[in-house]
């Protein structure tokens, strides 16, 4: 089932992106010090794209997410400075009042652990009839009706039986998709999946993503996916960011991230997975070392400590985004050397 | 297959059956028969849930088995005493998935790495232990001065290899591995895969590989079981179980990995079962598979499908009426 083709929207350069997230700074105070765990990320997303956030496990990635929802808890937590513009808004100025009903009825969002975000004490049809009540105005008749067609649509067997049931009496897969249905149920603009299969085994993992790609199809969601597994980005994503120590260091379409990797970080991440679809034999290619500290960055770029490549003035200076092309640009020092 | 010539572990219809109360049982692991060589790396897939855990500790006789036997080097594991057993457990040894979770976190790395040192009464002075954990260290690609340290100075990789090198600390022959990098992040995945491949050949280890990551587990393994509701549905060598698998759960399981490649995603065919794993407690009559399977028939509620050899080569084996 192809769904979307990358190419075509990439001439689509005029529409207003639905959202642009401008050097976002988000940090925690911890015991001793402070985390900087998103340090200036920029991106911005059209209308039914779907969008990989990749990287490294405390990147920034959740951050990234949690922070268009402004589920931050503060404090810990402060947004340093930047802008969140949705659909003409930013985000970051508005009042947890008006916060409210942007979430769940403009933009939903799956977690990794459905159990932590679906109410173990409700039934899976009042938790969706509640959030149809709350946002569409519905009555409970409609809203029920509504709950049905909504466990059918992320292919729950059953439907009319299962909204009467309990979280804990899903398997993990169907609470994935209750968790999905609830996201959705809305019909949301953006839709922000954080690592919604990591918990899944991989025959019922193609199911989610089957869903998910139906309803950007049908609906014309678009979708923030963050997922450590590229294959996964793949199959899904039309653009791709890839994040390292709270900054984005790439940034492209999925073909030039896939088949010309700019950003050393990237590269390494190709190279170290093992194909499914190739010969073995040699041995996999590791990046060396661990991600610095975010209570401590390096002055200079964050990966210099791993990096094959790395020069004398990549410990003294963090390098700038430089351009590839209209859709791709690379944070690293190697792009400003004259071939 | 059972009685392939230089098996250093042959299992043969070993089950492991919990008691979960109000008279029922649970077949965590059902009839499971294969043998691993000397030498080699066999890696065991499936969905969560499908016993490869309880298969492997039951092979470490860290669970007593419901019936079946499990020769090592020809003795039943199962009768051994004594003098006998503490040796097995010696040359077998385990390493776990979580890094956090399986290392004290009170003890420095030093204690941690020389417990089992300490068990086996294998050193005698405080002076030997301490040379003996550096050398552990150092070969794991530790800096062998952090044997004061805390498992929470750590990162995840780190952490994993200092579980591996616990492992090593008594010479074992066989290591289990259950999810070894299934915590990790995917750039340092590839350090501890690598360090276990270097590792299987510097001390000539046999592996047993329990991993989700399809991928992984064709990379390091000679071989690879498939599981699916505590049976084995179909074994055979890496690049045949890819390039030609039999058993209709395989295929789907092969067709839902997604690939690292836009172009090869482009065009791939995807078999997306339907339904969710059936409970344990409960499985379904003949095939475990039927109610999942693109390919059910009658015959496959009616009968159980016997395990048997298909395909060109002689060690690729599937346990489907139609394979
Ligand atoms: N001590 C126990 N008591 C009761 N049931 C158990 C016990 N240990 C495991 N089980 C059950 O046996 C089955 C197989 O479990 P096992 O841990 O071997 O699965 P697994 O294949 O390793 O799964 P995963 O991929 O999630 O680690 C499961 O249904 C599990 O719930
Ligand atoms: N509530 C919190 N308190 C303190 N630190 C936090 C909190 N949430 C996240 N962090 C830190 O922020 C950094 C980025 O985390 P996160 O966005 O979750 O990473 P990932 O890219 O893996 O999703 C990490 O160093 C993490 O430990
Ligand atoms: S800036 Fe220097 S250290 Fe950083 S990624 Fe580029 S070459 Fe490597
Ligand atoms: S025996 Fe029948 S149900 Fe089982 S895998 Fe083969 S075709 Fe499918
Ligand atoms: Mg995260
Ligand atoms: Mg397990």
């Amino acid at each position: 089932m192809l769904l979307h083709q990358p190419i075509d929207k990439e001439g689509e350069t005029t529409m207003e992106p639905i959202l642009k997230v401008e050097d976002l700074r988000v940090s925690f105070r911890v015991r001793g010090g402070e985390v900087q765990a998103v340090r200036g990320v920029s991106f911005d997303m059209n209308k039914g794209e779907a969008l990989a956030i990749v990287g490294e496990s405390g990147s920034g990635k959740s951050v990234t997410a949690q922070s268009i929802m402004r589920l931050i808890p503060t404090p810990p937590g402060t947004y340093k400075a930047g802008s969140i513009v949705f659909e003409g808004s930013d985000l970051l100025k508005k009042t947890e009042k008006q916060m409210e009903s942007v979430r769940g009825r403009d933009i939903g969002m799956i977690f990794q652990d459905p159990m932590t975000s679906l109410n173990p004490t409700m039934t899976i049809g009042d938790q969706i009839t509640e959030v149809l009540m709350r946002h569409q105005n519905m009555n409970k008749e409609k809203a029920n009706k509504r709950a049905v067609e909504m466990l059918k649509l992320v292919g729950i067997p059953n439907p009319e039986a299962r909204v009467k049931q309990y979280p804990f009496e899903f398997s993990g897969g169907m609470r994935q998709r209750a968790m999905i249905a609830i996201a959705l149920s809305c019909d949301p603009t953006l839709l922000i999946a954080d690592e919604p299969t990591t918990a899944l085994d991989v025959t019922i993992q193609a199911q989610i993503l089957e869903v998910m790609k139906d309803m950007q199809e049908k609906l014309g969601t678009s979708i923030i996916l963050i997922t450590h597994d590229l294959g996964i980005v793949a199959d899904m994503c039309d653009k791709v960011i890839v994040m390292y120590a709270g900054q984005v260091v790439e940034r492209g379409n999925k073909y030039e991230i896939f088949k010309s990797p700019q950003h050393p970080y990237t590269q390494g991440l190709l190279k170290s997975l093992p194909r499914l679809d190739q010969k073995k034999d040699e041995p996999l290619i590791p990046i060396d070392g661990t991600p610095p500290d975010m209570a401590n960055p390096p002055h200079g770029c964050p990966f210099a400590a791993r990096c094959p490549h790395a020069m004398e003035v990549c410990v003294e200076e963090d390098p700038f985004m430089f351009t590839h092309s209209d859709t791709h640009e690379s944070k690293c020092w190697l792009h400003a050397m004259p071939e | 297959m059972a009685n392939q010539s230089n098996a250093m572990l042959e299992v043969d219809n070993l089950s492991k059956f919990f008691d979960v109360g109000k008279g029922k049982t649970l077949k965590a692991v059902n009839g499971l028969s294969l043998s691993i060589r000397k030498g080699e790396t066999l890696g065991v897939v499936g969905e969560s849930g499908c016993g490869k855990s309880t298969a492997g500790r039951t092979i470490m006789r860290l669970y007593e088995p419901t019936s079946g036997k499990a020769l090592y080097n020809g003795q039943n594991i199962y009768d051994l005493k004594g003098a006998n057993l503490k040796a097995f457990r010696r040359e077998m040894q385990m390493v776990f998935q979580d890094p956090y979770a399986s290392l004290n976190p009170r003890w420095t790395v030093e204690n941690i790495i020389a417990e089992p040192l300490d068990i086996h009464g294998l050193v005698a002075s405080s002076k030997e232990r301490k040379v003996a954990v550096e050398r552990l260290l150092d070969k794991v690609g530790l800096n062998p001065s952090h044997l004061t340290r805390y498992p929470h100075e750590f990162s995840g990789g780190q952490r994993q290899r200092i579980g591996i090198a616990r492992a090593l600390a008594v010479n074992p022959k066989f290591i289990v591995a259950d999810e070894p990098i299934s915590a990790l992040d995917v750039s340092i995945q590839a350090q501890v895969v690598n360090l276990l491949q270097n590792l299987q050949r510097t001390e000539s280890l046999t592996y047993l590989f329990i991993a989700h990551d399809l991928a992984m587990v064709k990379h390091i393994s000679d071989r690879i079981a498939v599981m699916y509701l505590g049976k084995l549905v179909e074994i055979a060598d890496s690049d045949d179980l890819y390039a030609d698998p039999r058993h209709p759960y395989t295929q789907a399981l092969l067709s839902s990995i997604p690939v690292p490649d836009p172009d090869v995603e482009a065009t791939k065919e995807r078999i997306v079962l339907r339904g969710d794993l059936p409970s344990p407690i409960s499985p379904p009559s003949g095939c475990p598979f039927r109610t999942r399977c693109p390919a059910a028939t009658e015959r496959c509620a009616a009968e159980v499908p016997e395990l048997r050899q298909v395909g060109a080569n002689k060690a690729h084996w599937a346990a489907c009426h139609y394979a």
